[in-house]
């Protein structure tokens, strides 16, 4: 049988209809939109059903939006079944203030690095990391570049000014 | 039968000009400096330190059209321990930065270094947060060539502009103030 969107949609929501996920399709393919605190329930319960089978985790980022007051951060699992070839998103929300979401280190190995470069990149606490540190900018940084707060060019140079540039 | 090919005869061989001196039968004086700076401009050992495409301009320049080695920077050594010159060829994060700076201080007095292209000066096009702005920002800089890449003639306009300034140096420039304060200004002993 071959294991359609509607199919996912339908599992999930049997099985956690008191969280109320969210699902939406963007570009064609499935996103499901769960609270923070769920991340690793859902991802478990993807990874062992003999029917799902969310066996691996092709990429973990993820993206901020400022606008969005109380879930500014959202945390996104590329999730990959590779019996039958059906790809899945999974989203979770968290206020800057408090960037706190459980790790899926226990769940997928592959995961480490990529939660040390989202945490380097966008500053989420992902609770249980066995060793949560920068991974690829300086370890002195002191802020996390890719929030929309910070500008993109080096805030220490000073030669490049406006008139010289056109800006 | 005159050979088809002329080789290295000596009207095809450009020696360096003596340095001015009084010259006699048999002597030949002249300052300690003028002679030090003839042999060490002559004899520069290139480093290179290639991080990216200006990288592939600098094998250019040491390849057969352009060769470098007509200026007497035959030997690159991929030891700092044994270079005079450093050159540093292509964009430098700023996790690369203190790697740089140790193959500084691993390079013996005295030692010289030449900016690649406009990353290597400046930062480049990548003005941006991991990105070091110039590498004069962790280590004193002699020469910058300008360009993205630079083109094989540009490398060899920036070594020859070394040269004057290695043939010119003082002998007592390494152990002035002046060059004492310039190394602690990078933090370097």
């Amino acid at each position: 049988m071959v294991l359609t969107k509607e199919r996912i949609i339908q599992r999930l929501q049997d099985k956690f209809n008191e969280l109320a996920p969210g699902f939406e399709e963007p570009h064609g393919m499935l996103s499901v939109t769960v609270p923070a605190e769920a991340n690793l329930k859902v991802m478990q319960f993807l990874y062992d059903e003999e029917e799902l089978r969310f066996r691996f985790l092709t990429d973990l980022t993820a993206v901020h939006y400022p606008e969005r007051a109380g879930e500014e951060l959202c945390v996104v699992y590329h999730l990959h079944n590779l019996v039958d070839n059906v790809r899945l998103r999974l989203k979770v929300y968290v206020p800057v203030e408090k960037p706190d979401v459980f790790t899926a280190t226990r769940i997928f190995a592959g995961a480490n690095w990529m939660e040390r470069e989202t945490y380097d990149f966008f500053g989420i606490n992902f609770i249980g990391h066995p060793d949560l540190r920068r991974i690829l900018n300086v370890d002195e940084m002191d802020y996390f570049p890719m929030r929309k707060e910070y500008t993109l060019e080096d805030p220490q140079r000073t030669d490049k000014d406006d008139e010289m540039f056109g800006r | 039968m005159p050979r088809p090919v002329q080789y290295n005869t000596n009207d095809k061989v450009k020696l360096v000009d003596m340095p001015e001196g009084h010259m006699g039968e048999g002597f030949m004086a002249t300052s300690f400096d003028k002679v030090v700076g003839l042999a060490r401009k002559n004899s520069l050992w290139p480093l290179p330190f290639a991080t990216s495409c200006c990288g592939i301009e600098f094998m250019a320049t040491m390849g057969a059209n352009y060769d470098l080695a007509r200026f007497g920077s035959e030997r690159m050594g991929f030891t700092p321990r044994q270079c005079d010159m450093l050159l540093v060829a292509g964009t430098i994060a700023k996790k690369m930065a203190p790697i740089l700076r140790q193959v500084y201080i691993q390079m013996a007095e005295p030692r010289w270094v030449v900016a690649i292209g406009a990353c290597a000066s400046s930062g480049g096009i990548f003005d941006s947060y991991s990105v070091l702005q110039g590498i004069d920002q962790v280590i004193p800089v002699d020469v910058y060539v300008p360009g993205c890449p630079p083109r094989p003639e540009g490398i060899l306009d920036g070594i020859l502009k070394l040269q004057e300034l290695v043939g010119n140096e003082s002998l007592r420039r390494r152990s002035s103030d002046h060059y004492k304060q310039l190394l602690a200004g990078y933090g370097i002993q």
